[in-house]
């Protein structure tokens, strides 16, 4: 519902005249006589818009008219860019001038694990050149799996000088120093969150580099920095910083500087704990300290993570928090059932466990046992090899089914599977969003039956009615595709891993499932026909990954000859003289407004290289691409001038 | 496993081409071989590919009957005869990024099997102390300086005597008999064979050879564990 509906009934005269007597610039020329009825309403509209925070709200009012698309572009405040390079930084900033918040996503997610070659792209300078004209007062950063350099942090901390939050997820570019000067520069930081990216080690001491005075820093993360940090002065920063809720440590902080830390700031929410254990000189004779107290003096404590280096038996000092977390994260930490037991069933308010492996079915079963309104479940391999032994299945599966109800999102890694419990927890897990199972081993089949796992996952899009995000693995054919296809009306996001017969299964997603966005596929055997098969979708998604498929050069070109709206990505790798293959080996392609991006790699130059179709430059072209975009409508409507 | 590799092994060619031709920047192959943290000299981790290659090296290390995978040889093959050749490892499968490999390496290394090292770490409880300690045998050289390390760290459980006079009390028989009548603690350990001793019974180098684990016991309970220890010091003086 927006407040759209309680806008008056502009009717299609009002709207032509105020094309025709629209003030140029919109907004730039003042009017010194009593303004005109359409600019009243215009006034009016820009008051109310500032209601509208859901950006498909904005955007179906941006759809309305000419009028309503300017004062929605004038108060829009937080942007969200899910592809940076569907569209350039400069059309954005030309069209929006009051952005406080932006988000900017880069990499496709394949690039984590190793898929697109570094130096690929999704450079955030760009971005940051054109927002550091025109946003000057920017407020939020959030950047996922973008390249930033530490030119890029000094610029921005000059750039945006009233910036209060950071947050960088799977990043990489940037180092210690950079750090230093976010420190130091962004004096009104409140928010500096890193997460999973990749930090080199500058031996910059940045901990040293924030402000003297008392801080507002609320929430402080550097988990995944993996470089020595000055301890002093964090333990000085933590008690100048009385706001601090949330804290998460990095693999240098042993447990006893967490114990220093913790008795600082007992006011904490979130805690990410370090590497759980002593100092390797000081193990012996250390003065006993008590963590349990520092645990129990942390009531407000309600999410704990870290543990990268755990000795176990240190792990009983946070019984005093357990009954309040809803928060856990084990992924780190190797213990097994045993050890994890203790823990678990005093866990009764959890609602997020990420958890290893390690702790085997039988501890699952003693999660499924204790914590009955867990929401989201993560299960990652100690061991990520195809032929390691397994101690999770089945069995675990099902318990949690069984226990766990609420269940909302799972990713659960194992070596072996059956249908059956997967189909046990599509009919006990109803309110399943996210579905990501992993099967480790390629093809493999339901260990009990033989039978491929299209059963199971075509149980999980049939009986599981609110999903939108699922990974599939194991032995698949084009059965389960046909099953999702059929079934999978809501799905956004879908990765497939070594599946399918035929082009028949990519067909049946491209053709069944209309809310399609994000599709990534690797090692299957889908071809060009497949391919042609999307041409209808392929400008509502955000993008399609193809690797080591089986696409061809010529099917590439020719999408990119009927969708000139597309960038199309080939990446085909060097190989020896005598060797070739007549499939390309990574397709990536998605939307753009401004055409194929200039800023690709080195390595990339030949034999791969960028496809588009000719560049389409009429002005209905364009808008109709616009509307299509993660910031405007996602219904695309096609160009009629080819 | 082994006929999948086979369907699979043209792909397999092509990833394993990808891993070695697509160079890092500046430079190209392994980076050094601290196999915890994927670095290279200027402190950026290097091409996460690279990262299955070293994890099969710390493999080779850690677990018996596989070999390296070379980088040219794309089916790795097992020194065990019986066991089938393991499948080369492809390309980001299975789908855990890099900072989450390094899990199991860096858990091994606290293990205490203690692989590759000289460490003997034994677990130390005492009766009401809400968790458990660890002591690597091999820091200390004689009984006197264990006494010391484990009084320390339990320091704050105890009303008093379990410091290592205390422990050194029960080494003299009528003290002995005192001690164990009392409420004190005495240190007792379980050995290979499965028994409970009282900590002192053997020479030092026997007793770290043979000892699993540690419990400071209070006195009454190490009462039946008493009459060996008595007998033992009755044959000593």
């Amino acid at each position: 519902m927006s407040e759209d509906e309680e806008l008056p009934d502009l009717g299609g005269g009002s709207t032509r005249s105020s094309n025709s007597t629209a003030v140029s610039g919109g907004g730039g020329d003042h009017n010194y006589v009593s303004p005109s009825p359409d600019q009243v309403l215009e006034n009016v509209l820009e008051n109310v818009l500032c209601f509208l925070t859901s950006r498909r709200d904005r955007n179906a009012a941006s759809l309305v008219c000419k009028s309503w698309y300017r004062a929605e572009a004038l108060t829009r405040s937080e942007l969200f860019i899910g592809n940076c390079y569907s569209v350039s930084p400069r059309r954005v900033t030309n069209r929006f001038r009051l952005v406080k918040a932006i988000a900017i996503k880069g990499k496709p997610r394949f690039s984590d694990f190793s898929l697109l070659p570094p130096d690929w792209g999704a450079h955030f300078g760009p971005w940051l050149s054109a927002m550091s004209r025109s946003y000057r007062a920017l407020e939020k950063l959030y950047l996922k799996r973008m390249s930033v350099t530490d030119d890029d942090l000094s610029f921005a901390a000059q750039s945006f000088p009233i910036l209060k939050e950071l947050v960088m997820v799977c990043c990489e570019g940037f180092g210690t120093g950079g750090l230093a000067i976010v420190a130091s520069g962004c004096r009104e930081i409140r928010v500096l969150e890193l997460m999973d990216s990749d930090v080199g080690d500058d031996e910059a001491d940045w901990i040293s580099c924030f402000p003297d005075n008392v801080t507002c820093l609320e929430s402080f993360v550097f988990d995944c920095v993996e470089a020595p940090i000055n301890f002093e002065a964090l333990e000085r920063l933590v008690a100048r910083s009385p706001s601090l809720k949330k804290l998460r440590l990095n693999c240098y902080i042993s447990i006893g500087q967490l114990y220093r830390l913790m008795i600082r700031a007992p006011q904490l929410t979130h805690l990410g704990t370090g590497s759980f254990s002593p100092l390797e000189i000081v193990a012996q004779g250390e003065q006993e300290l008590n963590y349990f107290s520092a645990f129990a003096a942390c009531k407000s404590l309600i999410c704990l993570s870290g543990f990268r280096e755990i000795i176990p038996d240190y792990l009983s000092a946070i019984y005093p928090v357990c009954g309040n977390l809803t928060s856990l994260n084990l992924s780190y930490a190797n213990i097994n059932a045993e050890q994890l037991k203790p823990v678990i069933c005093l866990c009764h308010k959890l609602q997020t466990f990420w958890v290893l492996d390690s702790v085997s079915d039988e501890g699952l079963q003693a999660v499924s046992a204790a914590c009955k309104d867990l929401r989201e479940l993560r299960v990652f391999p100690v061991q990520a090899l195809e032929d390691a032994e397994g101690p999770v299945s089945e069995v675990g599966l099902l318990a949690i089914s069984e226990g766990c109800r609420k269940l909302q999102s799972i990713l659960y890694f194992c070596q072996r599977m059956t249908n059956a419990a997967v189909v046990a927890m599509s009919k006990n897990c109803l309110d399943l969003v996210v579905f990501r199972l992993c099967i480790m081993g390629r093809h493999r089949p339901d260990h009990i039956t033989g039978e491929p796992m299209d059963e199971g996952f075509g149980a999980i899009v049939k009986n599981c009615k609110k999903l939108t995000r699922l990974a599939v693995s194991g032995l698949l054919t084009d059965r389960a595709f046909s099953y999702i296809g059929q079934y999978g009306k809501l799905l956004r996001t879908l990765s497939v891993a070594f599946a399918g017969n035929t082009d028949l299964g990519l067909k049946y997603l491209l053709e069944g499932c209309p809310k399609l966005q994000k599709l990534e596929i690797r090692d299957s055997p889908f071809g060009d026909s497949a391919l042609f098969a999307g041409l209808h979708h392929y400008y509502n998604m955000r993008f399609l990954w193809m690797s080591s498929c089986k696409v061809t050069r010529q099917g590439c070109e020719e999408i990119a000859r009927q969708l000139p709206g597309l960038v199309v990505e080939v990446i085909t790798r060097d190989r020896e003289e005598n060797e070739t293959s007549e499939y390309v080996d990574t397709l990536y392609m998605y939307r753009s407004l401004d055409g194929p991006r200039a800023d690709a790699p080195r390595l990339m130059v030949r034999p791969s290289l960028m496809i588009c179709g000719k560049h389409c430059t009429s002005t209905e072209c364009r808008f109709s691409i616009a509307r299509s975009l993660d910031f405007t409508l996602s219904v695309w409507v096609p160009c009629i001038s080819r | 496993m082994a006929m999948i590799s086979e369907e699979h092994s043209k792909e397999k060619l092509g990833f394993e081409e990808t891993e070695l031709r697509l160079g890092l920047p500046g430079g190209g192959g392994i980076v050094n071989g601290d196999f915890g943290k994927n670095t290279n000299a200027n402190g950026k981790r290097g091409y996460p590919e690279t990262v299955n290659l070293k994890l099969n090296l710390s493999l080779k290390e850690t677990e018996k009957g596989e070999n390296l995978q070379k980088e040219k040889n794309l089916i790795s093959c097992s020194n065990n005869a019986v066991k089938p050749p393991t499948k080369a490892q492809v390309v980001g499968w299975p789908p855990v990024r890099s900072f989450r490999k390094n899990v199991m390496a860096v858990q091994k290394s606290n293990s205490e099997e203690g692989v590759g090292g000289t460490a003997t770490f034994v677990k130390v409880s005492m009766d009401g102390a809400p968790y458990l300690r660890k002591v690597d045998l091999n820091m200390y050289k004689s009984y006197q300086d264990l006494y010391g390390a484990l009084g320390k760290m339990f320091n704050s459980f105890t009303m008093g005597k379990c410091d290592s006079q205390g422990m050194m009390d029960f080494m003299n028989e009528s003290k002995l008999k005192d001690l164990l009548n009392g409420s004190d603690f005495v240190p007792t350990y379980e050995d290979k064979d499965g028994d409970w001793m009282l900590v002192g019974d053997v020479p030092w180098e026997m007793f770290v050879g043979s000892c699993k684990r540690l419990r400071i016991m209070k006195g009454t309970e190490a009462i039946g564990l008493a009459p060996r220890a008595m007998e033992k010091c009755k044959n000593r003086s």
